[in-house]
């Protein structure tokens, strides 16, 4: 067996899902190779090599990855699969949007956001927003999966040495570029990668409000999300959602603040170790999943929150 | 240019499911069904496009059961001309709904593919994009804007970072993302109309195509289960509780 990681990075790193996408590939045991695919990603190449249980970072530097481009992608993947018993990617947007193209250009199903290995072709994964978990096995001669974050434990990021060769580039399929992109700029620790997460609902009233929210952030080190509700009402970007169809996110610390806990919302963070929600409504159904809850004007609450701590 | 654009029947969004006893699938008897919610998203902006007269005719897919003719019919109601069926009791998996597409595709040589980016039932957000991969179009998932302009699409992406704007050489694969358009209500002179619009069934056999699934389901259980823990009275004792108890800050 052997495994073939699809890396995501920005060239100059690597994301922090590679590292439990690397665990995942452990699990299901045997070799493992990273692939780099990108334009002057020497950087990232080198951090690859550092991941503790990676054989070898095969690296596609040309300018046609210089953005991860799921057409260019799916091309120089193909080229390689064959060598593999099995290709995995984390399941964030860049995951989701390169890996079934992959998958459908080699005849393959897809296995997506898989949360356990139970054996080489076996793997548990969740439907329906997570009211379910789906054991599945997969007949194919290459498994292609995805794997959520929240269900492996990152693997070291060092002490690996793995070697490093260069991998020729599939030629540009001329099908898509890059216009522009809004990037949110924070100093805050990412989303998926936090150890502590402060996130708001329909309850904050306005984005401004959510400044309160940042208050406390700031205080814990923590990242700041929101619920679908918050996002729609354009408090804030949608890169703050947690739930379903945003982020699945799963901190040692999760408070919930305006929140109501739709299914939805419930999704992306019902996994989080210590769940805490604040919420004026004693009834919402966040409470049903909180370990602490409070019920209080969240107004009143949070800025007493974060002046004691 | 034609558009077409799949739509999926599943368990309506506010239906709390809940797992068989026998642990072979979710309980879908007597469950409200309807059209996957990023479908709607996905019919509705085809009939933008074609209000705005970037699109001539708006063709509804499905595959599945005999009752996804009800899931084609709210896509008429929405404003698609007219709706095909491809009409099986096997387990439609991604890979196998692709291939039907592609066959459809062929037959109806649209300009545009619009889909949801994925279904609420399965989740697995596979279908447009392996649908992009069998055809060799470019796609454009998770998108929160289009707009055509000459032989290309720019599409504005939901991606983890924020957003990013691509231009996608037509023709094209787009899959929905939530906030592309908010679908409008369907009126009951709609649904009248809907009644009256050309309906087509077809066999996969038809088409060519083998749809036999790839995965197979071992079994589908209860996630475990987490149980409501302490309502605390104040903001001290909360902090109290962190710090002590959970140990967390």
């Amino acid at each position: 067996m052997r495994s073939l990681i699809v890396a995501e990075h920005s060239n100059a790193a690597l994301k922090p899902a590679v590292l439990n996408t690397v665990a995942a590939a452990q699990k299901i045991g045997g070799e493992i190779d990273v692939l780099v695919a990108g334009h002057n990603c020497a950087e990232a190449a080198k951090s690859a090599a550092q991941i503790s249980g990676v054989e070898k970072v095969l690296v596609a530097d040309a300018v046609q990855y210089a953005h991860p481009l799921a057409e260019n992608l799916a091309a120089l993947i193909i080229s390689i699969a064959k060598n593999y018993t099995h290709v995995l990617a984390p399941a964030t947007s860049f995951g989701k949007n390169v890996m079934p193209r992959v998958a459908a250009l080699l005849d393959l199903a897809q296995v997506s956001d898989i949360v356990r290995v139970d054996a080489p072709d076996t793997f548990v994964r969740p439907i329906y927003a997570g009211n379910a978990l789906a054991t599945v096995q997969s007949g194919d001669a290459i498994k292609v999966i995805t794997v959520r974050s929240t269900g492996f434990d990152a693997t070291t990021a060092t002490g690996g040495s793995a070697a490093v060769e260069n991998l020729p580039a599939a030629g540009d399929t001329d099908l898509a570029r890059l216009v522009g992109q809004e990037l949110t700029k924070s100093a805050r620790p990412e989303l998926t990668a936090a150890r502590v997460i402060v996130s708001g609902g329909r309850g904050m009233g306005s984005g401004e409000n959510f400044r309160i929210l940042e208050s406390l952030a700031d205080k814990l080190g923590a990242a700041v999300g929101a619920s679908r509700a918050a996002v729609d009402s354009g408090f804030v970007p949608n890169d703050y959602q947690v739930g379903q169809t945003g982020k699945i996110v799963a901190p040692e610390l999760y408070i919930a603040v305006g929140i109501s806990g739709a299914i939805q919302h419930l999704a992306g963070m019902k996994d989080s170790k210590v769940i805490v929600a604040i919420n004026k409504d004693a009834e919402a159904p966040i409470f049903q999943v909180a370990d602490y809850g409070l019920v209080a004007d969240l107004f009143q609450a949070v800025p007493e929150l974060t002046a004691q701590l | 240019m034609k558009v077409l654009v799949p739509v999926k029947r599943v368990v309506d969004y506010n239906v709390k499911v809940r797992v068989k006893a026998d642990g072979t699938g979710v309980e879908t008897a007597n469950v409200k069904m309807s059209m996957n919610p990023f479908d709607e998203i996905a019919v509705e902006e085809s009939v933008r496009l074609k209000e705005a007269g970037t699109v001539t005719e708006i063709i509804a897919v499905s595959v599945g059961v005999t009752q996804c003719q009800e899931t084609l019919r709210t896509a008429l109601a929405i404003g698609a001309d007219r709706a095909i069926l491809v009409e099986t009791n096997v387990e439609m998996q991604p890979l196998a709904v692709a291939k039907i597409l592609k066959a459809i595709v062929a037959r109806e040589k649209p300009g545009l593919v619009i889909m949801g980016k994925q279904a609420i039932d399965d989740d697995s957000n596979q279908t447009g994009q392996m649908l992009a991969a069998l055809l060799n179009w470019s796609q454009a998932t998770f998108a929160s804007k289009v707009k055509v302009s000459g032989d290309e699409l720019e599409v504005t992406r939901e991606v983890d970072g924020g957003l990013e704007t691509l231009a996608v050489r037509l023709p094209v694969v787009v899959t929905t993302d939530l906030r592309l358009n908010e679908p409008r209500y369907v009126t009951l002179p709609n649904i009248m109309k809907a009644k009256k619009k050309p309906f087509e069934t077809l066999a996969p056999d038809a088409l060519g195509v083998d749809i036999a699934p790839r995965l197979k389901t071992l079994r589908v259980q209860e996630p475990p289960k987490r149980s409501a823990g302490q309502i605390v009275k104040s903001v001290p004792e909360l902090l109290q509780k962190l710090k002590n108890e959970a140990k967390v800050i």
